[in-house]
């Protein structure tokens, strides 16, 4: 099964490495990861996807709150949360192509942002599932290239993660 | 001043009064810094054992240990001696030179990334960047290294940042890490479970492990056992806790520990583990336990309880806190038939005769005498191998302590473990006990022990083999002895006396006994060739 977890780090460099380094000695398998900085200049957020169990979701957990960096570890439930992926897909629109390509887009709510005479190049951002259908449709028309982002997410409702002191 | 000075200032602040080093070209301003300060600085002759002399400094004297190395090998050769403190706990601070930071990346000469490279061995990490900075981090440093579970913190300093000047020297901070807030205080409804359990379960056991060390929490642990009257076992981090004539303790547990010990976390209907992290050299198959038995898990990092074993009642918090809430509010006493079936076991055991070999001295009988002999506060350091497990199981700790390398299981570690242990309580008999192998690991530092001039004791158990490795293929690879016969060792004999160490070997139970008498006696270091059957097995 996959988690999501969402990490808050101190926004220093070697962090990262640090949060990495820890998943491959643990032998935790990354899906994706993607870090930013949050609203604080001084904190980012790390969104982990992980393949694994309760055991392995625990360990992680309690592995990454033990990195002196991380500052909130949460792991969020699947029904509770907004994920999105980005990706930038160029796809060949050889042969009189353009036209199905461009009702593909249009349908599935990609945006076009590159028109050459052989290609057009999609931004679209959506969940993961979403993101696989429209590479499913597109890929008969001939994709070249694709780049995805590692999946970001936010909890559903107004609840945050925040940096919280534990317990002294 | 200059961060160099700083530097030493932040030592001297945090009360530091021995540090342990080897100096090398980026590390230089810092040295000379050092000359003017205080601190003794003790010269290994290897950086590595600069990692296990402030090791066994730490273990000795509760505070963290501190040692120096410069860059690129100096840092590389820490790497196995902060491994081995970070696997047992121990609190390092270890500061490395680095080179200029305009030249970081650039492959210079002596640069390593040793922030990087001991990544996976240290609780904390700095590469300091700026001077200003150093008054904070040195602060920082300490204050990881020993709170929450303690373990080895590293601080790499570029040379240009050692020489540069900071405006004003400020140590007067308060520590504030966001992401670093160990808890303490255990869950008093975990606490009262745990209460609750013991008054329905039939046949409890402690198994005490090295952070009971770590939390100075002796004497919480023993009131709580004399308390409820619960027989211990321990692991090898946790030999010493109780003294092991104390009828509640049962000796260590695990694939090299005693029978009453193993027998009686196997008949078990509650366990409570006390910072142990349960290895797989103490428990090969955790789940077993926790199948027949409720298990009770202390610990003050969360990410050990559930990690090996599953635990039914967890508890997250201070050792010393935690055992002096069950002490105090636990007032039943675990079933008299239960205790005396596991202490009459251990009477039985303690009673099985030892023979004495023909020619050789027998490791058993010699580390009981020795530790018969030795005053009751005497540290007994014992190295990796057959030499461990003779010791573990036979020196018979009182109020003294045992210290080994428990989880990394380091050859070499007992004689620079014991050179930082006699320094941090000069007036203790400190033993160190290795193997032929392990001796040949650190012999070198017979010249820090001559420099220091230190009334060190040094035994190594002569069997010409790596034993250990030896038993090993006897019974896993069918008696083929590959690379474990130790031909060309030198005489040992010889080499401490080229030393200036007085020295003698000794081929019978006899003459060892005699001899112990004389390295007792005798007031500086002395070393004691046993000569031992290379069959001789560790059980």
């Amino acid at each position: 099964m996959k988690y999501t977890m969402s990490v808050l780090v101190e926004n220093h460099a070697g962090v990262l490495s640090k949060v990495s380094g820890l998943f491959s000695r643990r032998g935790f398998n990354i899906d994706s990861l993607a870090v930013g900085i949050t609203e604080d200049p001084s904190i980012s957020r790390m969104t982990i996807v992980v393949e694994g169990d309760e055991y392995i979701v625990e360990q992680l957990e309690k592995q990454l709150n033990k990195l002196i960096p991380v500052i909130k570890v949460k792991a969020l439930e699947p029904n509770e949360t907004i994920a999105r992926t980005l990706s930038l897909i160029k796809v060949s629109t050889g042969k009189g192509k353009r036209e199905d390509v461009m009702r593909i887009s249009e349908l599935m709510g990609a945006r076009i942002v590159d028109v050459t005479g052989s290609t057009l190049t999609l931004e679209f951002s959506d969940t993961a599932d979403r993101t696989e259908t429209l590479e499913n449709l597109l890929r008969p028309y001939g994709i070249k290239e694709i780049v995805r982002t590692g999946i970001i997410a936010l909890e559903k409702g107004p609840n945050a993660t925040r940096p919280s002191k534990r317990p002294q | 001043m200059t961060g160099a000075l700083a530097m030493v200032k932040c030592l001297e602040q945090e009360g530091v009064r021995i540090a342990f080093g080897y100096p090398g070209a980026a590390i230089c301003p810092f040295y000379d810094a050092l000359i003017d300060s205080g601190i003794h600085h003790v010269l290994v002759r290897t950086e590595q054992n600069a990692a296990h002399a402030a090791s066994g400094y730490a273990r000795i004297s509760g505070v963290p240990g501190v040692c120096i190395a410069t860059s690129g090998p100096g840092a590389t050769n820490l790497l196995t001696g902060i491994a081995s403190a970070y696997m047992d706990s121990i609190p390092l601070v270890v500061i490395t030179g680095q080179v200029r930071s305009d030249l970081l990346g650039r492959d210079v000469f002596q640069e390593a990334d040793i922030t990087g490279a001991a990544e996976p061995f240290t609780k904390h990490s700095y590469l300091v960047k700026r001077a200003g900075d150093i008054p904070r981090i040195f602060k920082e440093a300490f204050h990881i290294a020993s709170t929450g579970r303690p373990g080895p913190v590293l601080i790499d300093i570029p040379i240009d940042v050692q020489k540069t000047e900071i405006p004003d020297f400020d140590y007067n901070i308060p520590v504030d890490i966001i992401g670093y807030k160990p808890r303490s205080l255990g869950n008093s409804l975990q606490i009262k479970k745990v209460i609750e359990a013991l008054k329905e379960c039939h046949r409890p056991i402690l198994c005490a492990g090295g952070g009971v060390f770590s939390a100075k929490a002796l004497d919480e642990l023993r009131g709580f056992v004399e308390k409820c009257e619960i027989p211990v076992i321990c692991t090898m981090m946790g030999i010493g806790l109780l003294p092991s004539d104390h009828p509640l303790n049962l000796g260590m547990l695990g694939s090299h520990g005693c029978v009453p010990a193993n027998k009686a976390i196997r008949d078990a209907d509650l366990v409570i583990l006390a910072g142990a992290r349960v290895g797989d050299r103490a428990v090969a198959s955790p789940g077993q336990v926790a199948e027949r038995a409720v298990v009770v898990h202390i610990d003050i990092d969360p990410a050990e309880i559930g990690k090996n074993m599953p635990a039914h009642i967890p508890i997250v918090g201070d050792l010393r806190l935690v055992l002096s809430e069950l002490s105090k509010n636990c007032d039943w006493k675990a079933p008299a038939e239960w205790v005396e079936q596991v202490t009459d076991r251990k009477a039985r055991y303690s009673k099985v005769e030892i023979h004495a070999i023909e020619g050789y001295v027998e490791p058993k009988s010699f580390m009981r005498t020795l530790s018969r002999k030795m005053e009751s506060d005497a540290v007994l350091c014992a190295d990796v191998g057959q030499n461990q497990i003779w010791s573990a199981n036979n020196f018979a700790v009182r109020d003294g302590r045992f210290l080994t390398s428990g989880g990394m299981g380091t050859m070499g570690y007992s004689i620079p473990c014991a050179v930082g242990a006699k320094l941090a309580s000069p007036k203790r008999q400190v033993c160190a006990v290795c193997g032929d192998g392990s001796f040949q690991m650190s012999m070198m530092e017979l010249g820090t022990v001559c420099q220091e001039g230190l009334d060190l004791k040094i035994v190594i158990m002569h069997n010409t083999r790596l034993g250990m490795v030896r038993e090993l293929q006897d019974r896993l690879y069918s008696c083929r002895h590959s690379a474990v016969y130790l031909d060309g060792s030198p005489d040992f004999v010889a080499v401490a006396k080229a030393y200036g160490i007085p020295a003698v070997a000794v081929s019978s139970n006899e003459e060892a006994e005699s001899a112990i008498d004389d390295m007792l006696k005798n007031d500086g270091p002395f070393l004691m060739v046993c000569r031992i059957s290379p069959d001789y097995p560790s059980l």
